[in-house]
């Protein structure tokens, strides 16, 4: 049995019926998988879909479990597990706000200015920055932020899907 | 317009009550188990205005979901529950676990509050639909009149298609008292596809012949099968016992998949497992060439997870793809019906012109005959005192050429049963294997015995078990059903006993029966019949007058108060180190080893 851990994104097209996202979130609890992200929305007024994409971890074997166990709920359409069916394209957006004067002030929206954030509110003390981009990238826009008067962080988690012509 | 004229119209307005009972009449419900309230008055009132479906009415609301599982698992049909709202719902939690553990199609109808008061903790909420998602296999609440036949029917499909398993439907007392119109003949009554639950049932042809090559190559193969097949219906059985035959393979059951192959036949190992024979456990230990047809690796099975037949090439079937690769990691995976299953296997192993090329003189054979005879089963009979392993022994003897049907409850007694007990046929076998219920057998019992009115019915019990749902004696006097209970009375929780004297130095902490009822006059109590034996003597002479009497009995058996249950996979140890016990010279010396595992 491999230990080895691995980090998978997942799309799951789930029919939009009151606690559906119940049923999903307890399966992970209950049966003790991770999430790391977890995003959903409706995707298809007409058929009522909404799509949920989750980013998890575990090892080869858990991360087949999670797949299955997910096919298995009554509501759920199709999962897909992106990851393992090649490659995939993944934003997330996050507001972050941040509180600063003078040389600090400058700095972060200079750098904000490198990682293509936006300014979306502006005062004369804060601003709050939108950026969209792979999680990745966030996480060193924020890093970058914490000594320049970082205070908040609103992240969405991770949209996904995959390149190419193929579809869910 | 009368209420028959009414019901018969093809399309009328209804009240969701009476829609209800009507639509589970045409889907070809006959019994409904129950117990009234509030919030189900309505469904009770509509109950009362026809004579369609028949309602049993239990004593408490867990017998209820248990009667059901009896009733399903002796017929292939769904089981059927009507509870109210509240307490009514919680009541019946431990029987929907059992029936999603033991993967036992079940619909249980909820009575809710009226829809404008959910959510203001009403007289007798509860969230229902909370409470039973991880417990069903796919819950509803229904929010509207005209939706309330077709969730129904889809409660129904659900239950059964694929791995079945138990679904409630929440019915808020607005809904129930409201009008619609009922339409037998709309289109939710076709067959077409569900929109988003169509469990695969043809496997794929090139994971058959995966199969084939490896079973056709094997030297030490052994089929290892278990509910799966008895939930595929009755064909499976015949298929399997095809598939055993043509190419000569050992054969072991699970606890679930007991009668899935005749306990007659000579190629039978027995069950396998923690309390399994010697001989199931050692082949599945040392064979190349595993074939898994509807089981799932429980840890019961598999003991040590790590040491779990190591050297073997593995071939798992089953419907439920979320089974594969969750314990133990296959080889070749196959996913379907196991009916669909073995055809294709049998097919591919016809046409390739093999002879069972597992002969009985065979390296193989030879040496699985070598554990056999170590007879694990083996104990010492006393003349003083009744030895359980004697009086299951006596009861499957007296009742071998009866149509009977068994269930269990759960401890020392349900393991003397799975052993001593020889089942030749499916669905004869009613016993709460994943969850372990204590009570599971009594109320089993009267489901099976509803479904089953003319044939011999029999709960094995231990009488702490027993006394956990005593109260639904009172039903089988009602309704007139001749359930027997055969009692192994050992005075002691004996599993639990026998986990403390193995594991826990002895201790017998809380494990014993205090202050027990005298069980033939609480019998008596009930008008139901008592009957006691205390000597091995007494044991046939209790049996046949338990057999020939017409109703309820309870036969009070005064067995050894320590005697333990083996062959035994110690907790924790790997599946090839059976303690036979001290009937075989072994010693029963307490190990500490255990006592972190389950
Ligand atoms: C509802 C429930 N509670 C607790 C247990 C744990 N348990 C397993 S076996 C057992 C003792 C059963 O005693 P009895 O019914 O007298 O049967 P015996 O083992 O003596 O044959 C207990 C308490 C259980 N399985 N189910």
């Amino acid at each position: 049995m491999s230990e080895k851990i691995e980090r998978h994104t997942m799309s799951v097209l789930v029919e939009n019926e009151p606690g559906v996202l119940a049923r999903v979130i307890g399966l992970f609890a209950g049966r003790g998988y991770n999430i790391e992200s977890l995003t959903v929305a409706e995707v298809d007024v007409v058929e009522n879909l909404s799509r949920v994409n989750l980013v998890t971890t575990g090892s080869p074997m858990i991360i087949e479990q999670i797949k299955n166990q997910l096919d298995r709920l009554v509501p759920v359409r199709t999962v897909s597990d992106l990851t393992a069916e090649g490659s995939y394209v993944e934003r997330e957006l996050a507001l972050i706000k941040v509180v600063s004067i003078g040389e600090k002030r400058v700095e972060s929206l200079r750098i904000a200015d490198i990682f293509r954030a936006h300014v979306v509110d502006s005062e004369n003390d804060s601003f709050v920055f939108e950026m969209t981009g792979k999680p990745s990238k966030i996480d060193a826009f924020v890093r970058l932020m914490e000594p320049l008067g970082l205070t908040e962080i609103s992240r969405t988690g991770v949209s996904a899907m995959l390149r190419g012509k193929r579809s869910l | 317009m009368s209420r028959k004229a009414k019901y018969n119209s093809k399309s009328s307005n209804m009240t969701g009550a009476e829609m209800l009972v009507q639509c589970l009449a045409d889907l070809g419900v006959d019994t409904v188990f129950g117990y009234p309230g509030g919030a189900v008055l309505p469904i009770y009132d509509a109950i009362f205005k026809q004579n369609q479906v028949r309602h049993i009415l239990v004593r408490h609301e867990q017998g209820a979901v248990h009667a059901a599982e009896g009733y399903a698992r002796s017929t292939g049909k769904v089981g059927v529950v009507l509870v109210t709202s509240g307490p009514g719902a919680t009541n019946s939690v431990t029987g929907l676990t059992d029936a999603m553990m033991d993967s036992v199609p079940i619909v249980c109808l909820t009575g809710q509050v009226p829809t404008h008061m959910i959510g203001n903790d009403a007289f007798q909420e509860a969230d229902t639909v909370g409470i039973t998602r991880p417990c069903t296999k796919h819950n509803y609440l229904v929010r509207s009149v005209d939706v309330l036949c077709k969730t129904i029917q889809d409660a129904f499909y659900i239950a059964k298609a694929g791995r079945p398993g138990p679904v409630v439907v929440d019915l808020p007392k607005d809904i129930v008292m409201s009008e619609g119109k009922y339409d037998k003949a709309g289109s939710s009554f076709n067959n077409s596809k569900h929109l988003s639950y169509n469990p695969q049932i043809e496997p794929d042809p090139s994971a058959i012949s995966r199969a084939i090559e490896a079973m056709q190559k094997a030297e030490r193969p052994i089929l290892y099968t278990g509910g799966g097949i008895i939930n595929s219906g009755p064909e499976a059985s015949v298929l399997l016992r095809e598939l055993a035959h043509k190419t000569g393979f050992p054969i072991t059951n699970t606890l679930m998949g007991l009668g899935s192959f005749p306990a007659s036949d000579s190629q039978f190992l027995g069950m396998l497992g923690m309390h399994g024979t010697y001989e199931a456990n050692m082949a599945m230990a040392e064979c190349d060439v595993m074939v898994c047809i509807g089981a799932r690796f429980d840890d019961r099975v598999t003991g040590k997870l790590s040491d779990f037949s190591t050297g073997s090439y593995k071939i798992h079937a089953d419907i439920d793809p979320s089974s594969i690769n969750k314990n133990v990691s296959v080889d070749v995976p196959i996913i379907g019906d196991s009916v669909r299953i073995i055809s294709a296997m049998l097919e591919a192993w016809k046409t390739q012109g093999n002879k069972p090329n597992m002969s009985r003189s065979s390296p193989w054979w030879k040496k699985i005959e070598k554990w056999r005879s170590r007879e694990c089963l083996y104990y010492k009979q006393s003349d003083e005192v009744i030895k359980p392993q004697y009086a299951i022994q006596r009861l499957h003897e007296l009742t071998k050429n009866k149509d009977v049907y068994f269930t269990t409850e759960v401890g020392q007694h349900q393991m003397w049963a799975a052993q001593y007990l020889r089942f030749d046929e499916p669905n004869r076998w009613m016993t709460s294997g994943g969850l372990g219920t204590m009570g599971y057998g009594f109320p089993a019992a009267m489901g099976v015995q509803v479904a089953h009115p003319n044939s011999l019915v029999i709960d094995v019990a231990g009488e702490a078990s027993l006394l956990m749902v005593i109260q639904e004696l009172s039903t089988l006097m009602q309704h007139r059903l001749p359930v027997k209970v055969f009692l192994l009375n050992n005075e002691y929780m004996g599993m639990v006993r026998q986990w403390q004297e193995l594991f826990h130095g002895g201790r017998y902490s809380e494990s014993y029966m205090d202050s027990l009822p005298d069980f033939v006059k609480l019998a008596e109590s009930f008008g139901a019949r008592g009957l006691r034996a205390s000597k091995p003597a007494d044991v046939d002479k209790v049996i046949l007058e338990m057999i020939d009497t017409d109703g309820p009995v309870i036969a009070d058996i005064l067995v050894d108060k320590e005697t333990n249950v083996y062959p035994m996979i110690p907790s924790g140890a790997a599946h090839y180190e059976m303690k036979l016990g001290p009937d075989h010279g072994e010693s029963e010396e307490s190990a500490d080893g255990g006592m972190a595992s389950v």
